[in-house]
């Protein structure tokens, strides 16, 4: 959408994590043939240390795989400069660009001054041209020819640029660095020497060779894959780099005083050792609705396949009922491939509203033209609840607020073709086990929407609060299979904290002694 | 220039007890006492009644968003054993604020691990300088649990240098209208604990 918007001229700015630059790989690698008309920047944050995502890959190598140019923020006052800059670039050079953040960049906030605000002040309209937009053969020769050329003046543009500059120290040692791993740098080697790379690619190689000839020894301190390291060698410039700096995880000034240490030759003191304390992994929220599910699952010998929403909680003890997670979209298509496999145990696929949407419904389609016969359960919450409630096409709303036709999901599950289509409750257990049971056994695909708001979005209980009567508890520790954050086990019996307790009632209903009650209101 | 001049704090919990406010409400704080100020927070994943950890630092420049070892001059802990979890980075004389509120995690209850035996003895043995509150009780007498982020961050507010009036606008201008005034309250209540 991006891309059109700028060929029609406007400015258009994409925002993405790293994994979300895979699904838009596709255009952006021939975007960069095409060029913009408009500026285009996406700005994609990388998550180092993966504290909420799937792998840890670098987006940079994405910057050069597409040869377009990237922009890394250091801080949020960078992060606004970096991307006006960006957006200049890509005009002057009609190029995409990359705005590179991570996860420490993005969740960190400092105070920003603003500029005046520019109005590009040109008139919106597509003009047809051809060789330019149509990257056929013949003329996607030319502009594969245009894009060396552009990747040319862009080296300059970068050895020209006041993103990338040096600080004068000591010369004894010369660091080269770039985003969050820069102020992190100023604090463990106050003294050094630093080369701040904010546009990073193309490699600006005279400013590497230039400050390599002024100082004894060069550094490379860099969040991730050793890119510049590996870059400022080929270059013929002797440096450390992940020998002292780790390549695996994120950094933190803690990690490069390691390095530092590491690096002039001084051990650690040893650290007085953490006290063993019981770790807190997060969990469903209590009340969710996508709890009961996993429940329900957790009585039947099926494959899961996974997905990426809140509902990837259920991988966790001791609900323990996802059997695999791999990316935006793979509950339902993995689900296919484990079926076609040949597995002999019957294959549940789970995906959330969102993903649905996002990409769920070719492998659906698949699914059901392909003759398999796997039972995908959607658990819509009628949000996008891990990545903080946005609104999707199931809502009926749009990003910006705006009322929109909500899509039904059972009327795309019938329009791919699958015949076995129902909605349940996710809170009524019965119903839940039930319907998965008979779509199990099915042999044809189907398709089970479970559907209830998420409560953490709604904000409001879902019934009263529950307690245990202590007297009563038998100590079987079922309530405890939830994995609700509610339920606590003290020693012998379970006890619920009704500071958490959102009302749902799951635990009442497969408590065997009946010991689960809503607390009486008094007054 | 020194960075000896910034400050850092580090306030933790369980997702959902209301560190991300309690964390706006002390870099506002900082903001309105004049300073350059940084925080980082990780969201997501987290959040869900995981372990949660926002830091503050503050000074005439800061560089890192991230506290270093050993540097915090404040940890305030909205939970108990959260407080022993994080205490690495509390300066060797640092103030260190812990509500008494326990909060069993899931590993605890399905028997994967022990939530350790005597809590309030470890923070004492952990900490030279403890101020150890039932923040969520004083919140509940107030009438507003939710506000137990304002005690903590009222009883960490007494080993910081930010001035009264900057705390009450800062609670002012993060907190929604019909909130402030409970809010203010709870914060009041936590400076009692010095
Ligand atoms: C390609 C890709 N883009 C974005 C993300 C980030 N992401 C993680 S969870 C999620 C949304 C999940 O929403 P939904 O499926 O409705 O589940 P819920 O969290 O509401 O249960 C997104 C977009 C991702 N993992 N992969
Ligand atoms: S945010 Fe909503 S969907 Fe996610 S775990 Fe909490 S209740 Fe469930």
């Amino acid at each position: 959408m991006a891309a059109a918007a700028s060929l029609a001229k406007a400015r258009s700015i994409v925002t993405m994590k790293h994994v979300g630059l895979n699904v838009a790989a596709d255009p952006l690698m021939t975007l960069s043939y095409l060029g913009v008309e408009g500026g285009l920047v996406a700005c994609v944050a990388d998550d180092p240390g993966m504290h909420s995502s799937q792998n840890e890959q670098d987006t940079r190598h994405y910057a050069r795989l597409a040869k377009v140019p990237l922009f890394e923020p250091s801080d949020s006052q960078e992060a606004r400069d970096l991307m006006l800059l960006a957006m200049e670039i890509s005009e002057e050079y009609r190029t995409p660009a990359i705005l590179r953040s991570t996860t420490r960049v993005s969740h960190s906030r400092s105070l920003v001054d603003l500029g005046e605000r520019k109005p590009a002040g040109r008139r919106i309209g597509f003009v047809k041209n051809p060789p330019r937009y149509v990257p056929i053969p013949v003329w996607g020769r030319v502009m594969r020819r245009d894009v060396e050329e552009r990747m040319g003046r862009l080296v300059r543009a970068a050895e020209a640029s006041s993103a990338n500059w040096m600080e004068w120290r000591d010369r004894s040692l010369g660091i080269v660095t770039s985003s969050i791993a820069y102020q992190y740098v100023r604090e463990v080697w106050p003294d050094a020497s630093v080369l701040k790379l904010g546009f990073s690619y193309p490699f600006p190689d005279s400013l590497f060779l230039e400050f390599a000839s002024q100082v004894d020894s060069v550094l490379v301190v860099e969040e991730l894959d050793p890119i510049l390291e590996e870059h400022v060698r080929s270059l013929g410039i002797a440096c450390r780099g992940g020998d002292v700096v780790p390549k695996v995880g994120e950094l933190s000034p803690d990690q490069l005083l390691l390095a530092r240490m590491r690096m002039e030759g001084r051990k650690p003191a040893m650290d007085a050792g953490q006290m063993a304390l019981p770790p807190r992994p997060a969990v469903l929220c209590p009340g969710c609705p996508h709890r009961g599910i996993f429940y329900v699952l957790g009585q039947l010998d099926v494959v899961v396949t996974g997905d990426i929403g809140c509902y990837s909680l259920g991988a966790f003890k001791p609900l323990d009922r996802m059997d695999t997670i791999l990316c935006m979209g793979a509950g339902i298509s993995m689900a296919q491939g484990l079926e076609k496999a040949g597995d002999p145990r019957k294959v549940v696929g789970i995906v959330g509203d969102s993903t649905f949407f996002h990409s769920g419904i070719t492998g659906l389609l698949d699914i059901a033209y392909n003759r398999g016969g796997s039972t995908i359960l959607v658990l819509d919450n009628r949000t996008t609840a891990m990545t903080g409630h946005q609104e999707n096409p199931g809502t009926g709303r749009t990003l910006m607020g705006d009322v929109s036709v909500p899509i039904s999901i059972e009327a795309i599950g019938s329009a791919c073709g699958i015949e076995r289509v129902r909605t349940v409750d996710p809170y009524d257990l019965e119903a839940v086990s039930v319907a998965v049971r008979e779509e199990v056994e099915a042999f044809a695909p189907s398709l089970i929407v479970a559907r209830a708001p998420c409560p953490l979005k709604e904000r409001r209980r879902l019934g009263a609060v529950r307690v245990v009567d202590e007297d009563a508890c038998k100590g079987c520790r079922i309530c405890i299979r939830l994995a609700c954050p509610a339920i606590e086990w003290l020693g012998e019996t379970a006890r619920i904290n009704p500071l958490l307790c959102m009302g749902c009632g799951l635990c009442q209903g497969i408590c065997p002694a009946g010991a689960i009650a809503p607390q009486e209101v008094d007054s | 220039m020194s960075l000896e001049d910034v400050q850092s704090v580090v306030l933790v919990g369980v997702g959902g007890q209301g560190i991300l406010l309690a964390s706006e409400v002390l870099a506002q704080a900082a903001v309105l006492s004049g300073h350059r100020v940084k925080t980082n927070e990780v969201h997501g994943m987290a959040q869900r009644g995981g372990s949660v950890v926002a830091q503050i630092r503050w000074g005439q420049k800061v560089y890192s968003p991230l506290v270093a070892s050993g540097t915090a001059r404040v940890l305030g802990s909205l939970e108990q054993i959260e407080a022993l979890r994080y205490a690495h980075y509390l300066a060797p004389n640092g103030l260190a604020v812990v509500s008494a509120q326990a909060i069993m995690p899931m590993t605890v209850s399905t028997g994967e691990a022990i939530y350790p035996k005597d809590v309030p003895g470890l923070l004492k043995r952990s900490f030279s300088r403890l101020i150890y509150l039932d923040a969520a009780q004083a919140a509940l007498d107030l009438g507003e649990i939710r506000a137990a982020n304002m005690v903590v961050l009222g009883a960490v507010s007494t080993g910081l240098d930010i001035a009264i009036e900057d705390w009450r606008d800062a609670i002012v201008a993060s907190v929604k209208e019909r909130f402030v005034e409970i809010n203010l309250r709870a914060f009041e209540a936590g400076r009692s604990f010095s």
